[in-house]
């Protein structure tokens, strides 16, 4: 327990996929103006997040890695250069799946994410958080909690940065640094006040 | 050579750079500028595939049915990305190690699936190709010249070649750690917009609230 604990902790704070990574970052840029869009979003990131890693995790495990047909009788073979196109695969049908779920199910939250859910395939955070789970052989169980943990990451960022983009458009930013530039600079203070957290371990 | 192919080629360089006014592929300009080499490496795998991802798709787009075309567009970008993996691991496996997962988020670069839709579905195949080697040199300039900055001022080296003497060496150069860490990639980018848009006015985004001083004897 512990040791899940621990992991759920260094993927949200110590090793956020926005702050210390910087993945998702044209999104997380863009789509960073209202707190009540990025709440959306940021949602929507947690949900697929939580779904995919472990579905690619399992993917990974039983049909792709070396040795993992052992199964079929096919133990020397090794297809793991067929992940990454797997991977993306397996993202893009998820949300084209969670997307009709959500559709039939529950059309008002359907309604308020919008066009968010079908930009989420092509958000890197989904797919790197697949890459690092593979690249650090992560388990079922942990990669479950390795998923949720990142969007939760993610998602946090994403709103902090929109609270206090929201109160930024009130000052008087010089012209040069005005809309990107500033909101960089504001990013790089957050990466900093998340640094640390890096000295803690559960 | 004409007047509308150098400006296919030139425009995204500096004027329409992907990364500093259009908000597109910064992940990676942020991920693998600690170094110079692994910077030119990225630079160089990346040009590579949107090349090639434009070229192919703008061959192939009378034939793409709109509504199945996206996924068409990220097939192709995966298996281009896919042949650069394997490459960069058969023939640069150090470089390849440090790259880590970032070879692999080149397909979901939005660089390359940006100019995929917006350009090379419309237009024939060598308009594609300036269109595409524009916007990979335009991404190329920004990482390699963020990457020298933070390898110089963080290192005190460049390419790996000490070029600032460090005060442990016995030199005069104590290494700013900033530079190597997530901040201070964040910190030159947007000075660098500030710089490019200070020199190209025409970038600047207009405020969304303007704000007025108002003299005492207007108030009341």
């Amino acid at each position: 327990m512990e040791h899940y604990l621990s992991l759920l902790f260094k993927a949200v704070f110590v090793e956020n996929l926005a702050l210390a990574f910087f993945l998702g970052m044209c999104t997380f840029l863009a789509v960073s103006k209202r707190i009540t869009t990025a709440l959306g979003l940021g949602l929507a990131v947690i949900v697929v997040q939580t779904i995919t890693v472990p579905v690619n995790a399992v993917i990974h495990q039983y049909l792709l890695a070396e040795g993992a047909l052992g199964w079929l009788g096919l133990s020397d073979l090794d297809l793991s250069f067929l992940g990454l196109i797997t991977y993306i695969g397996v993202i893009a049908a998820m949300v084209q799946i969670l997307e009709m779920t959500l559709d039939r199910y529950f059309p008002a939250l359907y309604q308020a994410l919008g066009i968010f859910l079908p930009l989420i395939t092509v958000n890197c955070a989904i797919l790197g958080g697949s890459l690092f789970m593979v690249e650090r052989g992560y388990n079922l169980p942990e990669s479950t909690v390795y998923g949720f943990g990142t969007g939760l990451g993610w998602a946090l960022a994403l709103v902090l940065l929109a609270g206090i983009r929201e109160k930024l458009k009130y000052s008087d930013v010089p012209d040069g640094l005005q809309g990107l530039g500033i909101t960089f600079i504001t990013t790089g203070l957050m990466a900093m006040a998340f640094m640390s957290f890096s000295g803690i371990s559960i | 050579m004409n007047g509308t192919d150098t400006k296919l080629l030139v425009e995204p360089i500096v004027d329409n750079n992907p990364i500093t006014l259009q908000i597109l592929g910064i992940c990676s300009a942020l991920a693998v500028t600690t170094k110079l080499g692994p910077a030119i490496t990225m630079s160089i795998a990346l040009t590579a595939v949107i090349v090639g991802a434009s070229v192919i798709i703008s061959l192939i787009r009378e034939h793409m049915p709109s509504s199945i075309r996206i996924i068409i567009q990220m097939t192709i970008i995966a298996s281009l990305v896919i042949v650069v993996d394997q490459v960069l691991q058969a023939f640069a496996y150090e470089l390849s190690k440090q790259l880590s997962v970032f070879v692999g988020l080149i397909i979901t670069n939005c660089i390359v699936l940006g100019r995929a839709e917006a350009f090379a579905s419309k237009n024939p195949p060598w308009p594609s190709f300036l269109d595409a080697l524009g916007h990979g040199l335009g991404y190329s300039a920004i990482l390699i010249t963020v990457a020298a900055i933070r390898e110089l001022l963080g290192s005190g080296t460049l390419l790996g070649v000490q070029v600032l003497p460090l005060l442990e060496d016995g030199g005069w150069y104590e290494p700013n750690g900033l530079m190597l860490l997530a901040p201070g990639a964040f910190f030159i980018i947007g000075l660098m917009i500030w710089a490019i848009r200070t020199w190209r006015p025409q970038q600047i985004e207009k405020p969304e609230y303007r704000i007025h001083i108002v003299h005492r004897t207007e108030a009341g």
